[in-house]
């Protein structure tokens, strides 16, 4: 995906976020870290636009809730921010950069149910690459990419890497 | 971070600062309604104190807790060890029964490193003896940079009962691994033997004039008169030492506006540190103890979450 592939992709998702959502009512939008706070930042900024108002938003760290963390050297934690309103009866739109297995996902659910009790959680992602090990299915998808398991989905963002961008590599072919 | 916590020495500069990093998002956590993680689920913590304590003790236990590890106290009274059984076979039964982990307090210096090299589990230093209390210092240097921001190139004293303290000694290493400019204050009777070469090699200073040093420092950081450690002799009387040495009302007025006080507790009031100096809003007493959950979060996190040694 080139630059404006990934654009385009996120201002589809912002829209249809606020078309399901009918508006921007009661909606907190939360980054998974690294990438997708970016992103997270990134959608707001394009329903602040459409909408006329601010939509609270935030980074949701997942690190202390992973079930991989013992077999993994020692992670640096991330901080986690939640917009003062909190999440208690409101639509929580978790943004992550790629959707691969579902485990990260799985994380940040258990790491909300610890900060309160969303209305609902819906799951909002710039690339899904499919093979998921959990039932876990995301709301809004930017672009689905067919991949193998061996296949590295890269996803360089402007705010991180300095360029947008979204790579495939390695792999069998 | 290496595998256990023993001593400042076993950290560098990136690892404290990991340590306190990760202490910061720890400290949010502990203002949650939900203060529990599940990140050591599984994992069995042993504290065992063989020296009173209330504040280390208690907030091991609570850090472990709210990271969902299994947390057991032993204390020397009233265990096994009151029964003449030694340090040693002691640690070795409770590790067979299959703990991960020990935090260690003991009166002889090098217990936890003692200790380490008798059983597989984790180990860490929770005061041993004269020798070092390594997570004190880490949380006496999260709280003074929470207030003052980066360490480097401030001024830091430390007051006090030099030669009985744990706390100076951890204290001085993470303090010049950070790269703060330390200076000690004691009477005569109470600097460590061979102080000046120590001081040499080290890179700090020393003195034993209070009032000459005070007006420069941006933290000054007042030891416990150990009482229980002293056979007499080290000062002719209490207030004699409070005259020469203790963070007096007049010498508060004597620091600059921004300049931090610690002490790690517990305080004698009216001995090295005035009631107006320990209450004062330059005072960092508290924020010490509420820090100490977070740090210790930090340390159970670093030791135990990942599989073996770290990077």
């Amino acid at each position: 995906m080139s630059s404006g592939d990934v654009s385009r992709a996120l201002r589809r998702v912002a829209h249809e976020i606020l078309e399901r959502n009918k508006g921007s009512e009661d909606l907190v939008v939360l980054g998974i870290p690294t990438r997708g706070v970016a992103l997270a930042h990134r959608l707001v900024e394009v329903m602040a636009e459409v909408e006329g108002r601010d939509v609270p938003s935030g980074a949701l760290d997942i690190t202390m809730h992973r079930d991989d963390l013992r077999r993994n050297p020692i992670r640096a934690i991330e901080h986690t921010v939640i917009p003062a309103p909190g999440i208690d009866d409101k639509t929580v739109v978790l943004v992550d950069d790629v959707l691969f297995s579902g485990r990260t996902v799985r994380a940040a659910m258990d790491a909300l149910s610890e900060l309160g009790r969303p209305r609902a959680v819906r799951l909002a992602v710039l690339v899904d690459r499919g093979h998921r090990d959990l039932p876990i299915r995301a709301d809004y998808v930017g672009k689905n990419l067919p991949t193998s398991r061996s296949e590295r989905v890269r996803v360089c963002l402007a705010e991180h890497d300095g360029l947008d961008e979204v790579r495939i590599s390695g792999g069998d072919r | 971070v290496k595998r256990h916590l023993l001593s400042m020495n076993d950290c560098d500069r990136q690892d404290i600062l990991t340590i306190l990093d990760t202490a910061e998002t720890m400290h949010d956590v502990q203002r949650r309604e939900v203060k529990k993680l599940p990140t050591l689920r599984g994992r069995t913590v042993v504290n065992m104190f063989f020296e009173d304590s209330t504040r280390t003790r208690s907030s091991f236990e609570i850090a472990g807790k709210w990271l969902s590890a299994d947390v057991i106290n032993i204390s020397g009274k009233g265990s096994s060890t009151s029964k003449g059984e030694s340090l040693r076979d002691t640690v070795r039964t409770v590790a067979a029964m299959g703990v991960d982990g020990f935090v260690i307090r003991h009166n002889a210096s090098g217990a936890a490193q003692q200790v380490s090299e008798w059983v597989d589990a984790v180990v860490i230093n929770a005061g041993d003896g004269l020798h070092e209390h390594p997570t004190q210092a880490l949380l006496d240097a999260y709280s003074m940079r929470r207030r003052l921001g980066d360490l480097e190139g401030l001024q830091i004293a430390m007051v006090g009962d030099l030669t009985h303290s744990r706390v100076f000694r951890s204290n001085l290493i993470c303090l010049k691994t950070l790269g703060a400019k330390v200076t000690v204050v004691a009477p005569p009777t109470l600097m460590p033997a061979g102080v000046d070469t120590w001081a040499r090699t080290e890179g700090f200073e020393t003195s034993y004039d209070l009032d000459a040093v005070l007006p420069t420092m941006d933290a000054v950081m007042m030891l416990r008169v150990q009482r229980e450690r002293m056979s007499g002799g080290f000062f002719p009387t209490e207030r004699e030492y409070t005259v020469g040495y203790g963070l007096t009302r007049e010498r508060l007025r004597a620091l600059q506006k921004h300049t931090v006080i610690c002490h790690p507790g517990p305080m004698n009031r009216g001995l090295e540190i005035a009631a107006d100096a320990a209450d004062a809003a330059q005072s960092l007493v508290l924020d010490q103890v509420s820090a100490g959950v977070a740090v210790r979060m930090s340390v159970l996190y670093h030791l135990f979450a990942g599989e073996g040694s770290l990077s």
